[in-house]
C-alpha cells in the first residue's frame, strides 16, 4: 500500500472540515466564528513555505549534482507552492475584510507575504526566459536560494520587528499561546499535515506529468 | 352536514398539529444548520480526492506505457 499517505491526507482534511466546523472554539469579539479560518488560511502559508523549502533543497542538490531531475522537482515545488500562496493571500484578504474592515492594509506581514510571492513569480518568469537547459537549471537554482533567503526575511524576520495587525504582532508572526488554545491545536496540527500531504501529492503529479512530456519530446 | 363539519374540524385540527410539529429532520437543523455545511464541504472534499486519485491512476498508466 504505497498510497497510504494520500489516504491519510484525505482523512486528515476530512477531520479538519468536520472538527474545524464543529469543535468548540474560544469566544472572542470581532473574530467570532471566523476564528475557524485558522484551520484553512494559516495551513496555506505553512504548506507554501514547506514546498519552497523542499524546492531550495532540490536546487542546492541540483547545483552539486547537475541532475536535471532535481531541477524539475525544484521547479514544480515552486509551481505548486505559488498556488497555495495565492490561496493564502485571497483567504487572508477576505478574513481581513470582515475583521479589520478592509481587504488590504499596508501591514508589514501582508506586504511581506505579497513581496515573497512576487519574488517567486520572478523565479518562474526567469526560468521561462531561458532556453538552454543546463544554464537554465543552474541560474534558476542560484536564484532560488536568494528567493528563499528573501522569504525568511520577509515572512520570518521583518514581521517580528514591527507592530502588526496580524495575530502575534511585534513578536511571533503567527500565533502564541493566547491565540491558539488546546482545543484548536487538536484540529490545527492535523490540518497543517493534511494540507502539506495534499500539496506534495499535487506537486508529485506535476513532476510525473512533466517527465512524461519530456520523454515525448 | 354533521359529518362534513366533523371532517372539517378534524382537518383544521390536523393542520394545527402539523404546524406545531413542522420541525422534522432535526439532526440536520441543529445549531443553525451547520451540519449541512459540514456535509456539503465533506462531499466536495471527497469528490476532489476521488478526482485526484483518478488523475494519479491515469498518469501511472501513461508511465507504464512509456
Amino acid at each position: 500500500m504505497k498510497n497510504w499517505w494520500k489516504i491519510l491526507a484525505f482523512l486528515l482534511l476530512l477531520f479538519t472540515v468536520i472538527g474545524g466546523l464543529l469543535i468548540e472554539v474560544p469566544r472572542q469579539v470581532i473574530l467570532y466564528e471566523t476564528i475557524r479560518n485558522l484551520y484553512f488560511h494559516v495551513p496555506m502559508w505553512f504548506t507554501m513555505i514547506f514546498l519552497f523549502l523542499l524546492s531550495v533543497i532540490y536546487s542546492i542538490k541540483h547545483l552539486s549534482s547537475s541532475n536535471m531531475n532535481h531541477d524539475l522537482i525544484a521547479k514544480q515545488m515552486v509551481n505548486t507552492g505559488v498556488v497555495f500562496g495565492i490561496l493564502g493571500l485571497i483567504t487572508g484578504s477576505i478574513w481581513a475584510k470582515y475583521t479589520w474592515g478592509t481587504y488590504w492594509t499596508n501591514d508589514i506581514k501582508l506586504n511581506g507575504s505579497a513581496i515573497t510571492m512576487l519574488v517567486y513569480f520572478a523565479y518562474l518568469i526567469l526560468r521561462s526566459s531561458m532556453d538552454e537547459e543546463q544554464k537554465k537549471g543552474r541560474i534558476a537554482a542560484v536564484y532560488n536560494i536568494f528567493a528563499f533567503v528573501m522569504l525568511i526575511v520577509f515572512i520570518g524576520v521583518l514581521p517580528r520587528m514591527y507592530d502588526s495587525l496580524h495575530p502575534g504582532n511585534g513578536g511571533n508572526p503567527a500565533f502564541n499561546s493566547y491565540d491558539l488554545d488546546s482545543n484548536m491545536r487538536i484540529v490545527f496540527y492535523p490540518a497543517v499535515i493534511g494540507w502539506i500531504l495534499l500539496s506534495i501529492w499535487i506537486a508529485n503529479l506535476n513532476i510525473r506529468i512533466n517527465k512524461l512530456k519530456e520523454k515525448e519530446e | 352536514m354533521k359529518y362534513l363539519l366533523v371532517l372539517f374540524l378534524l382537518g383544521i385540527n390536523q393542520l394545527s398539529i402539523a404546524q406545531e410539529t413542522v420541525e422534522m429532520a432535526d439532526a440536520m437543523r441543529a445549531d443553525g444548520k451547520i451540519y449541512v455545511v459540514v456535509a456539503v464541504i465533506s462531499i466536495i472534499l471527497t469528490g476532489l480526492f476521488v478526482y485526484l486519485f483518478t488523475i494519479d491512476r491515469k498518469v501511472s498508466k501513461l508511465e507504464k506505457n512509456n
